[in-house]
């Protein structure tokens, strides 16, 4: 009897050669597999920003006080934003430069917003590793082309904020951002 | 495991055989830094630096552990307790100190213990698993260091943390996701300090597993000496202990004098003030500069100021200085020469005193200095001459060199003839050479 039930094979499935152990074999190596694979997700993704960080990632600024040549710091997700208000010789400088010439081509009026060229709203925080540049603060360095100067590596920028001198490969990045009124910009 | 002479370890005690049945623990000390290890009789004191590595490894570990016991990594209150370990708890300004003098101590040694790999030939055939396992114990190391020098959250703490990031956000469509993963913001905070102490204090227990590997490939070949000639017997060889036990110990004690100095004379000589300031994100310190054991792969960084053909200059900067340091995995097989030790190597000799060692001081000088002329051009000139050295002087001079003689025998390289070494008599006794025919 015992003999008998070897040879009609009971743990092959419908005589095609496969045995049930292989059978299980395969399904729990893949499982096994599949499951190794889940559990990565969770103790990948921990590590991406958190809810909260993710949460606090608009600005409200009020610009009421920045004169014509001014600038001001703003805090935006934890990072400087420069809101800066440009003289009309500092958008005739912008202007004045032939596109064609720049890292990162791109005009005045795209990185400002349609009838508010003079505000100028980018993040202060420099394109090539992440310093802040200075030229936002009074009295300091503005760089050769009168719009911030990075101490780090020493990468200039224009009046419109655009790369022209030094190592970083864009220019500062404009981020969203929309005016709730005439004298309060909300960022993000 | 080791030469056919090796002693064998025999326990005598009941106790200690007792144990060897059960756990052969002590016969694997004893195997590996005992008696029972015949290591070359002429190392010089270049040798002593992996175990002087070990110890600093074990400085490192012990005061870190301590000094966790008192920090808080916190974005709030790190800082604040950096200073209450300084002020306030008992013995925790020495801690502290020995802690982040100990970090500039391991990396001095382990300079060193590269130096020697480098001109003696260790990292060649059959030791080219110890190198490959001693350069993935060097970045490990410097990982370590980096997320350590975040901890105080000061000024270069947490600058350093954003430009180092930053360097993976050079990579094209992915850079700025890796980025934000890494830091698990925008910018870091919180989240990016939290995750670095886990990771500080994780990795140097990753470093002791590798550190096991690199002494376990070690001794299947068993260590390089000055000559490079491999042993061929008995003569060659004395056993670790008591010998080179005895000389790393005193070293250790002479090294100790030099890290003393620095702790209690001139604890901060090798930091930076501004990070005595507490972290700003609105405000960049004047001068970004890494900790000095980075400054040549920081130099390398910043060379590269305009674009390469279609790679951004940034992009360029960073996978330089991660190639620099890659390029050690190919070296085993750039080298070509089958002699290891540039005693014997006349125009290699020549090519590594007076072209890699004056490139790489001149590339760490050039990392601390300010990112402007004429140190982004020297800055240019080392990089260069570095990557040559590796990818095109090494494989050439290998090639074309014709080496010096080399000496039969350890024995021979130090007694001058291999009949001197009279095992078992007293050596070079006047009694045992024959008298000249008269």
């Amino acid at each position: 009897m015992a003999e008998e039930a070897i040879t009609e094979s009971p743990d092959t499935v419908a005589g095609d050669g496969v045995r049930r152990r292989d059978f299980i074999n395969i399904a729990a190596v893949s499982a096994a597999g599949v499951a190794g694979v889940a559990v990565l997700v969770p103790l990948i993704s921990q590590m991406a920003p958190s809810a909260d960080v993710l949460a606090a990632s608009s600005t409200e600024v009020d610009i009421s006080a920045i004169q014509p040549g001014q600038a001001i710091k703003a805090v935006f997700r934890n990072q400087p934003v420069f809101v800066r208000n440009l003289t009309p010789k500092e958008i005739a400088a912008a202007n004045a430069v032939d596109i064609s010439s720049l890292r990162d081509p791109q005009t005045l009026e795209e990185r400002t917003l349609a009838g508010k060229e003079n505000w100028l709203i980018t993040m202060g925080v420099c394109t090539h590793l992440g310093c802040v540049p200075l030229g936002a603060g009074e009295g300091e360095n503005k760089g050769e082309f009168g719009g911030y100067f990075c101490p780090c590596h020493g990468s200039a920028y224009d009046t419109a904020a655009r790369i022209r001198k030094g190592p970083a490969p864009k220019n500062l990045e404009v981020p969203e951002y929309a005016f709730t009124s005439e004298t309060v910009v909300k960022i993000g | 495991m080791s030469f056919p002479w090796a002693k064998h370890y025999t326990p005598t005690h009941p106790f200690m055989q007792w144990m060897d049945e059960k756990l052969p623990l002590p016969r694997l000390v004893y195997n590996s830094v005992g008696s029972g290890y015949p290591v070359p009789r002429n190392l010089n004191y270049f040798w002593n630096f992996g175990f002087l590595a070990m110890a600093c490894l074990m400085l490192q570990i012990v005061t870190g552990i301590v000094l966790a016991m008192h920090y808080a990594a916190n974005q709030a209150v790190a800082f604040t307790s950096v200073e209450h370990i300084m002020r306030d708890v008992n013995w925790g300004w020495m801690l502290r100190y020995a802690h982040a003098n100990g970090a500039s101590a391991f990396f001095v040694v382990i300079y060193i213990h590269i130096f020697r790999g480098l001109f003696y030939g260790s990292y060649k055939a059959p030791r080219e698993m110890v190198w490959l396992l001693g350069v993935v114990i060097f970045l490990l190391m410097m990982a370590t260091a980096f997320m350590g020098y975040v901890l105080p959250w000061g000024q270069m703490s947490f600058w350093g943390a954003k430009v180092i990031t930053g360097l993976f956000g050079a990579f094209p469509v992915v850079g700025e996701g890796i980025q934000q993963w890494l830091l698990g913001g925008f910018a870091p905070d919180n989240a990016a300090l939290n995750r670095f102490f886990s990771l500080h204090y994780l990795l140097p227990f990753v470093i002791v597993g590798v550190v096991v590997l690199h002494i376990w490939a070690l001794h299947i070949p068993g260590s390089n000496n000055p000559t490079g000639v491999e042993v061929k017997s008995e003569s060659d060889t004395v056993p670790f202990f008591p010998y080179y036990i005895a000389k790393d110990g005193w070293f250790i004690g002479a090294a100790a004098l030099v890290y003393c100095v620095f702790v209690f004379f001139m604890p901060n000589a090798l930091g930076h003030p501004d990070n005595y300031i507490p972290a700003n994100s609105m405000s960049t310190p004047a001068l970004i500069v890494p900790e000095w054991y980075f400054w040549p792969f920081y130099a390398i960084l910043r060379a590269f100021t305009s674009d390469f053909f279609i790679i951004p200059a940034k992009l360029m900067g960073v996978l330089a200085m991660f190639s620099a340091i890659l390029v050690w995995f190919f070296l085993p097989w750039l080298d070509r020469s089958p002699v290891r030790s540039s005693a014997y190597r006349p125009l290699y000799r020549k090519f590594f005193w007076f072209g890699l060692i004056p490139a790489v001081l001149l590339l760490g000088y050039c990392g601390g200095a300010h990112a402007a002329e004429p140190y982004l051009m020297l800055s240019q000139i080392g990089a260069f001459y570095y990557f040559a050295h590796f990818l095109i002087i090494l494989p050439i001079v290998s090639a074309i060199e014709r080496p010096d003689p080399l000496p039969f025998s350890i024995t021979e390289a130090v007694l001058g003839s291999d009949d001197n070494a009279l095992l078992g008599t007293a050596e070079g006794s006047p009694h045992d050479t024959p008298a000249p025919a008269a």
